[in-house]
């Protein structure tokens, strides 16, 4: 019974030592998917707690996109819970529908604008508003600076998806920010 | 390379995931043309706009410490054992706040901050959370405190005695901001944590490894110290004991 109680503290303390130094990162990627920070507290914290209980099955490696994984089901189910639009933050996304509902925005101009400077809450305010399938490529890349393969492996789409994603999840933040500043 | 395919390199490319050959054929179709050009330097804009802001989210010090607080209490995994380790949470607190010494609490609270003071040593070694004002001036770096947190910490330049200063930040041990300045020797961050209130109850200076690190803990005219680092014992040992030195009013012994 000691000796358990022993391997748990352990435990709880390898886990700690893993896990915490990233809790800003899965702080982040919630308060952007669930947008706001009461939400992006319970999600964040229930994901630590999945995270501790499911420890003995990370594998190793890096243990950012394990995380950010558990943390994106967590607000998955947090989504089921409100009752959110189907496909929102589904894997089966249907990315034609942006194109056909005019959301796929027009390339820039050759004579390309430099963006201006907005506030930084105005930006984070931008990305949120995007698609949720746009809005979690372009945090994960951008933001928690995952490299393509790991964001195909917590948002589990093949890498061919990631990029398309990408390109119109900033093509769509791009206009926004234009139109942003033109107010 | 068709302008379709273009479209989405071009989105690799800027995000340095293409190998040489690929990232040649992006450059090359953008160097003929115009559009895709355009295209590549509009997002090449938009990231560098991006990263002149800070976009990231800080995680409130509460949300640390909760889930801090419940990771060793989970092993039976249910809300009420998280309810439990808040309700002993409070309970140290009001038991500090009471100014009574019980042994088992103290110890406890003792861990937690250690552990946290690792933590927020590692935190610190990501990239970029290092320091909030970058001197090796202390003229820098002490009024740099001001306004920011309830103390003046003492910022000693300890270069001449092969320590040197980096910077300063604020951060979070127990929950209750601190005072962190930065030292280097060599490879190795020394992180000094400087707080008042904040209990790190030390009676005399004492040296200790925690989770890899050596930590040395001391209190001086009201204020409690805490450094961390990787650095080995006898140096973290001298650091300590020359920023003590420093530390007192000249004449006094």
């Amino acid at each position: 019974m000691a000796y358990e109680a022993g391997v748990d503290r352990d435990k709880a303390e390898r886990f700690r030592l893993a896990a915490l130094p990233y809790l800003d990162d899965v702080y982040t990627l919630a308060r952007y998917l669930l947008r706001n920070n009461a939400d992006a507290e319970d999600a964040a914290q229930e994901c630590y707690l999945r995270a501790f209980r499911h420890f003995e099955t990370f594998r190793g490696g890096p243990i950012k996109p394990w995380l950010l994984a558990i943390l994106r089901n967590v607000c998955r189910a947090e989504y089921a819970r409100r009752g959110m639009l189907a496909g929102t933050l589904s894997d089966n996304f249907d990315e034609t529908e942006c194109a056909t509902t005019g959301l796929w925005s027009e390339a820039p101009s050759p004579e390309t604008e430099t963006l201006q400077r907005l506030d930084g809450e105005t930006v984070q305010q931008l990305i949120a508003q995007l698609p949720q399938a746009f809005s979690e490529v372009i945090v994960l890349r951008e933001i928690n600076d995952l490299s393509y393969r790991e964001i195909a492996d917590v948002t589990g789409v093949p890498v061919g998806t990631v990029m398309s994603r990408l390109a119109r999840g900033r093509a769509l933040l791009r206009a926004a920010w234009l139109a942003e500043e033109k107010g | 390379m068709t302008c379709d395919e273009a479209e989405v390199m071009l989105h690799a490319l800027i995000d340095d995931e293409l190998d040489a050959g690929h990232a040649r054929d992006v450059e090359a179709h953008a160097a003929t043309c115009q559009r895709c050009a355009a295209q590549l330097a509009a997002y090449r804009d938009l990231q560098h706009a991006m990263q002149r802001n800070n976009l990231r989210y800080a995680a409130p010090a509460s949300l640390r410490r909760s889930i801090d607080r419940a990771v060793p209490s989970t092993v039976t995994t249910s809300r009420r054992t998280l309810l439990k380790g808040f309700a002993i949470g409070s309970l140290a607190s009001a038991v500090a706040a009471s100014g009574l010494t019980l042994l088992v609490v103290r110890e406890d609270q003792d861990k937690r901050i250690l552990g946290e003071a690792v933590s927020a040593h590692l935190r610190s070694l990501q990239a970029d959370h290092l320091s909030d004002v970058l001197s090796s001036d202390q003229h820098t770096v002490k009024p740099w405190f001001n306004g920011r947190i309830d103390l003046a910490p003492p910022v000693i330049d300890l270069t001449a005695q092969g320590f040197t200063l980096i910077g300063g930040r604020l951060d979070f041990i127990d929950g209750k901001p601190v005072a962190a300045i930065v030292y280097r020797r060599r490879e190795h961050v020394i992180n000094l944590f400087v707080a008042q209130g904040v209990e790190i109850p030390v009676t005399s200076p004492r040296l200790e490894r925690v989770h890899g690190f050596n930590v040395r803990r001391w209190t001086d005219q009201g204020l409690n110290f805490l450094a961390i680092s990787d650095l080995n014992r006898d140096e973290l040992e001298e650091f300590a004991t020359k920023f003590e030195r420093a530390a007192r009013p000249a004449g006094a012994t």
